[in-house]
């Protein structure tokens, strides 16, 4: 059965690094471990309390696998809820694929994709909703998604729905008492203190909802869009708000043979690069593709970098003419990105062609990939677009798809009742509709009981002939 | 002097016991009733009505399944109401006021007339039990009766225990033996039993009361009936009346609180929040200084009154002079004081869905024995009993209603999947799924399933299914009838409706709120099509609710569905809990007593909570 065998599993992540951490975790664990473990001080590891720490060897007969740091939690006090065994060994591969190995021998299973917090939660250790937030805690890469991750895996995100869906408990309570005890003189609270409570949910549901577009972005990174033609300069800009942040890039091959995403880490935020052909209207049918592809890609985007070569501006004929054109059809065809226009190669233009560009595109951005000039205030730039007010006020952003379905069935349900008390639906109707927001609350929370409502009703009402 | 065996043998005649004897006997068992007393089948032992709030919705299932307990309120109404008229159709709920003596008779006159069904007066104090199976009972005189099945419906009797005042003895009722041995024998089996109090206000001489200073409360103008079958509305009824107590009053009782055994520690179990007793109310809502009181006639004929709303167990002296200072009352005569009444009942959590105990087999408990309060609970418990008992006899299928079904099986699931703490009554809120349980519906709903196992009649069913095609083909009707602007538009406008400009299909009005059947038989061609189709007022009723909350309707289906699934996802009868580590520690110990047959069952475990319902869905393999 499930929970009975021992699971072991790389902690850290796969590749080499200073130090790895193995962990194993199951009733066995502690043995298992324990008979290749050799304490340098002669500790037996079965024989130890939970939280302590030991320096010691892994040894296979006269084989010593490595000199590790044993750190032992034992059940229920610890992540899994069973008896764990983090084993900190060095650092390559080899080392831990050896120790791993030894222990798959000797009655450790290999623990699959996200078997550890699944234990957590069957053991009672996590809610449905914290474990998700590990889930996506180790899949964050940015400081922000981290923040994100840890505030909900602390409970702040059930905690603000639980606060909803006590208030609305109430509310359904009332209803009820009206529905039940009709025959009764008992005080129903007056209405416009029930459509104040709807307005006050309303309010907190649209705006958990409506961060859900921030902290999708947030962990998937915020999509930029650079158009511009070859050779203008964006694998350098690339680089040089690469080399600034010192963040990591990861090359994800785009959807299309054309199109290259970088991500990139500023400030803390994930930023997404989509590189794009530009815009010119041309008759040349590959090129049209190519320009289709591109209204696609700002389609997708949240910020439109419109890149340019600076010295290319001033070769021959109407190009700064065309450029504005061009800006403007963009403006008017994506009113509600933000789009900035950044003019490469500053460091190759003469004293005249800056200020004619100054006059010209004002609002455009003058920067050198190459000597860095400039980067930094692209950087400001780019942070600045993005609105981040709400992650510094430390408040709850929704990230979890599950959840914005949920919020926005409850909103949908409590807008019915909104419009049900306006046109004058019965209170049974309208109690439908409560008890569906209920129940999508609960979605979130994990709890849902017609008897609250009754316990509710009796607690606090008189009642009864 | 008996039948060598019986089939099945019900212990007790009151609501429970009743309706489990006719059904088992109309069913085709022999059937024998024993009660303490022949004069009290179909006792009202406290307010002289049925039906009410939900409650209505259960006779009205009652008597769609074929119990009798529908026909007997209509034949010994005085008074009827629908109530909650005003908010949507799953609340109308149906209560008739009844002339106690009446309804009692009219109950032994339906058993009289039940083939299969003998009597016998005496007091069963004990079980035959062979091989954890109940083959009979033992009464007082040391008589055996063998049977096949047994049924208790107790009530309050077993080691009943009366108080007024400081007063306190031993009874079932007032003026009525307490029955003893059954409780001590089924602990002996290995059963939990538990103590439950209930009480009832004084009843008074209507001679002695100033009506003219009351509130009068008429029945309806145009009263409606419980039964499907062809049973009589009223042609004249009798009215009740409020009063209400005062601050002077809550006075005078408090100077009995000392001797009052609610708060001088002698009655230790609980009784039902939502039927206090006058003291407990005063006490806990100690802000109000009025509480409503209404006056009720026990019949048609005499003058003995219920003082509904004033249950108590004060002193009869506290009782009486402050009784004396309620509006109207100033001359009061007492008939008999009221009382509280402490009983022994048995945590239903014992029960399986059929109400068969699991400890010993073909043994059913129905009623106050389980833990609930009111006639119409304890009566659909009897009939679900009796229904049971007789199935099980002839090795067919149990007969169990989902809670999507009926307010039944809502009642019953809650009761061997919850147990009770206090009282259980029926609320419209217990059921998730109350637009679908309505009071109009109980037949579509219910006469096909009794029909199928034997209970209901043809003729029950023949009616049924009448109604259903003549409502279905009115349904049609208005969706497929056009009517002109200005046909309907006088209607709309006399609802503060938006006014139509082409003429649209009937039901696009119909269905707009405030616009009711009434509106519409205002049109030629809808109340032609009533006439030439001889449409009742169930048909005409039945449309109404189908076309104007058709949404609501499907939306509860749905929500439903859904539940189905959980339903649907069986736990093994042996399944050992205790090697899941990863439940909760009271879930854990709550699974193991109860026993849920289904994850959806278990999932309403009160401790169960959603993450220990996920764990098991992991075990099931979901």
């Amino acid at each position: 059965m499930l929970l009975k065998d021992t699971i072991i599993a790389l902690a850290t992540p796969s590749g080499a690094g200073a130090i790895a951490v193995i962990r194993v975790s199951g009733v066995d664990a502690i043995s298992i471990v324990g008979d290749f473990f050799k304490s340098i001080h002669g500790k037996n590891l079965t024989k130890q309390k939970s939280h302590t720490i030991m320096l010691g060897h892994i040894v296979e007969g006269n084989k010593t696998y490595d000199q590790v740091l044993v750190s032992l939690f034992k059940n229920p006090h610890s992540y899994t809820g069973e008896d764990v065994v983090e084993i900190s060994c060095h650092g390559s591969q080899y080392i831990q694929q050896q120790i791993i190995q030894l222990f798959l021998r000797n009655g450790c299973r290999m623990a699959d994709a996200g078997e550890f917090t699944l234990r957590a939660f069957l053991n009672g250790k996590l809610d449905l909703s914290q474990a998700e937030a590990v889930a996506d805690l180790i899949a964050s890469d940015n400081e922000a998604s981290h923040q994100i991750a840890i505030q909900q895996m602390r409970g702040g995100f059930s905690n603000e729905i639980k606060t909803l869906r006590d208030e609305l408990l109430n509310f359904a309570s009332l209803i009820e008492l009206e529905l039940d005890f009709t025959e009764e003189d008992v005080e129903f609270a007056n209405r416009d203190q029930f459509k104040d409570l709807l307005h006050r949910i309303q309010n907190v549901l649209r705006r958990l909802i409506d961060s859900f577009a921030v902290g999708n972005v947030i962990k998937n990174g915020i999509p930029v869009a650079i158009v511009g033609e070859p050779n203008v300069g964006k694998s350098t800009l690339l680089n040089a708000l690469l080399n600034e942040e010192r963040a990591i890039v990861s090359e994800i091959a785009g959807t299309t043979r054309d199109t290259i995403e970088d991500e990139i880490s500023i400030g803390g935020l994930g930023f997404r690069f989509i590189d794009t052909a530009g815009i010119r209207e041309t008759e040349d049918v590959v090129e049209g593709i190519g320009i289709r592809k591109t209204f696609e890609k700002i389609e997708q985007a949240q910020v439109v970098f419109y890149l340019v070569d600076g010295c290319s501006l001033f070769v021959d004929g109407n190009h700064l003419e065309n450029l504005k054109v061009e800006i403007e059809k963009v403006k008017n065809q994506y009113p509600l990105k933000q789009l900035l226009v950044v003019i490469n190669k500053k460091d190759m233009l003469s004293e005249v062609n800056l200020s004619t560009i100054n006059l010209q595109l004002a609002t455009a951005l003058l920067l050198s990939a190459k000597t860095g000039e400039g980067v930094e205030e692209l950087k400001n730039q780019l942070l600045q677009f993005v609105n981040t007010g709400t992650l510094r006020n430390n408040e709850t952003i929704v990230t979890n798809t599950r959840h914005y379905d949920s919020l926005i069935k409850a909103l949908e349900s409590v807008e019915k009742v909104n419009f049900g008390m306006d046109d004058g639906v019965s209170s049974d109707l309208l109690s439908l509709d409560i008890r569906e927001a209920l129940n999508h609350f609960g979605e979130i929370t994990g709890e849902i009981t017609s008897d609250d409502l009754l316990g509710n009703i009796f607690a606090n009402f008189c009642i009864g002939k | 002097m008996f039948e060598k065996e019986y089939d099945v043998i019900v212990v007790g005649g009151g609501h429970a016991g009743a309706e489990a004897a006719a059904a088992a006997a109309n069913m085709g068992s022999k059937t024998l009733l024993v009660t303490m007393n022949l004069q009290t089948i179909g006792q009202m032992s406290c307010n002289p009505a049925m039906g009410g709030i939900a409650k209505g919705q259960i006779v009205r299932e009652i008597d769609a399944l074929g119990g009798y307990s529908g026909i007997v309120t209509d034949k010994s109404a005085i008074q009827f109401k629908m109530l909650n008229k005003s908010k949507g159709p799953a609340m109308w709920s149906p209560r008739a006021q009844n002339d106690r003596m009446r309804f009692a008779e009219e109950w032994r006159l339906m058993l009289e007339n039940t083939p299969n069904c003998d009597f016998y007066q005496e007091m069963v104090n004990g079980l035959l039990v062979e091989n954890g199976k109940v083959c009979g009972v033992k009464t007082s005189l040391g008589i055996e009766v063998r049977g096949k099945a047994v049924v208790l419906t107790n009530g309050t009797f077993l080691n009943g225990l009366i108080h007024i005042g400081e007063k306190q003895f031993g009874g079932g009722r007032a003026g009525e033996k307490a029955a003893t041995g059954i409780t001590e024998q089924l602990l002996d089996f290995g059963f939990e039993s538990g103590r439950m109090k209930t009480g009832t206000p004084p009843r008074v001489d209507g001679r002695s009361l100033d009506y003219s200073k009351m509130i009068l409360q008429p029945g309806d103008a145009i009263p409606e009936k419980f039964s499907y079958t062809k049973t009589k509305t009223l042609k004249t009824q009798r009215d009740c009346h409020m009063t209400h107590t005062s601050a002077l009053v809550h006075d005078l009782l408090k100077e009995g609180f000392d001797r009052s055994p609610m708060f001088n520690g002698r009655i230790k179990s609980i009784g039902p929040r939502y039927c206090p007793s006058i003291e407990d109310k005063i006490n806990r809502f100690a802000d109000k200084d009025s509480h409503q009181l209404f006056v009720e006639p026990e019949g048609w004929n005499t003058v003995e009154v219920y003082v509904n709303g004033f249950s108590t167990s004060l002193p009869e002296d506290v009782q009486f002079k402050a009784l004396r200072s309620v509006v109207g009352f100033e001359n009061v005569k007492f008939f008999r004081p009221g009382y509280a009444i402490e009983y022994d009942y048995f945590p239903p959590t014992q029960l399986k869905h059929t109400l068969e105990t699991k400890l010993v087999e073909n043994l059913y408990f129905a009623g106050q024995i389980n833990g609930t309060t009111g006639y119409e609970e304890a009566a659909s418990q009897g009939l679900m009993a009796g229904i049971n008992a007789h199935l099980k006899l002839n090795k067919k299928e149990d007969f169990i209603l989902k809670r999507d079904e009926a307010y039944i099986g809502v009642l019953i699931d809650d009761l061997i999947t919850k147990g009770t703490e206090e009282p259980y009554r029926m609320f419209t809120s217990r059921a998730e799924y109350r637009t679908l349980l309505r009071q109009d519906n109980a037949d579509l709903r219910l006469t096909p399933k009794g029909y199928e196992i034997g209970l209901a009649g043809k003729e029950r069913l023949k009616r049924m299914e009448e109604k259903q095609e003549k409502s279905n083909a009115f349904i049609k009707f208005f969706e497929k009838t056009s009517v002109l602007p200005e046909d309907i538009n006088p209607i709309l406008e006399s609802v503060d409706s938006a006014l139509v400009k082409q003429s649209d299909k009937m039901v696009k009005a119909f269905s707009r709120p405030k616009v009711t059947m009434n509106h519409m038989l205002q049109l030629k061609s809808v109340s032609a099509f009533v006439e030439e189709n001889s449409l009742d007022r169930e048909v005409l009723e039945q449309t109404e609710v189908q076309v104007k909350y058709s949404g609501y309707i499907a939306k509860e289906k749905n929500n439903a569905d859904k539940l189905h699934r959980l339903e649907d996802v069986k736990i093994p009868e042996n399944f050992d809990y205790s090697k899941l580590k990863s439940l909760s520690y009271e879930a854990r110990e709550k699974l193991e007593a109860i026993r849920p047959v289904t994850i959806a069952q278990a999932s309403r475990i009160s401790g169960v909570s959603p993450s220990d319902i996920s764990v098991l869905l992991v075990f099931m393999g979901r």
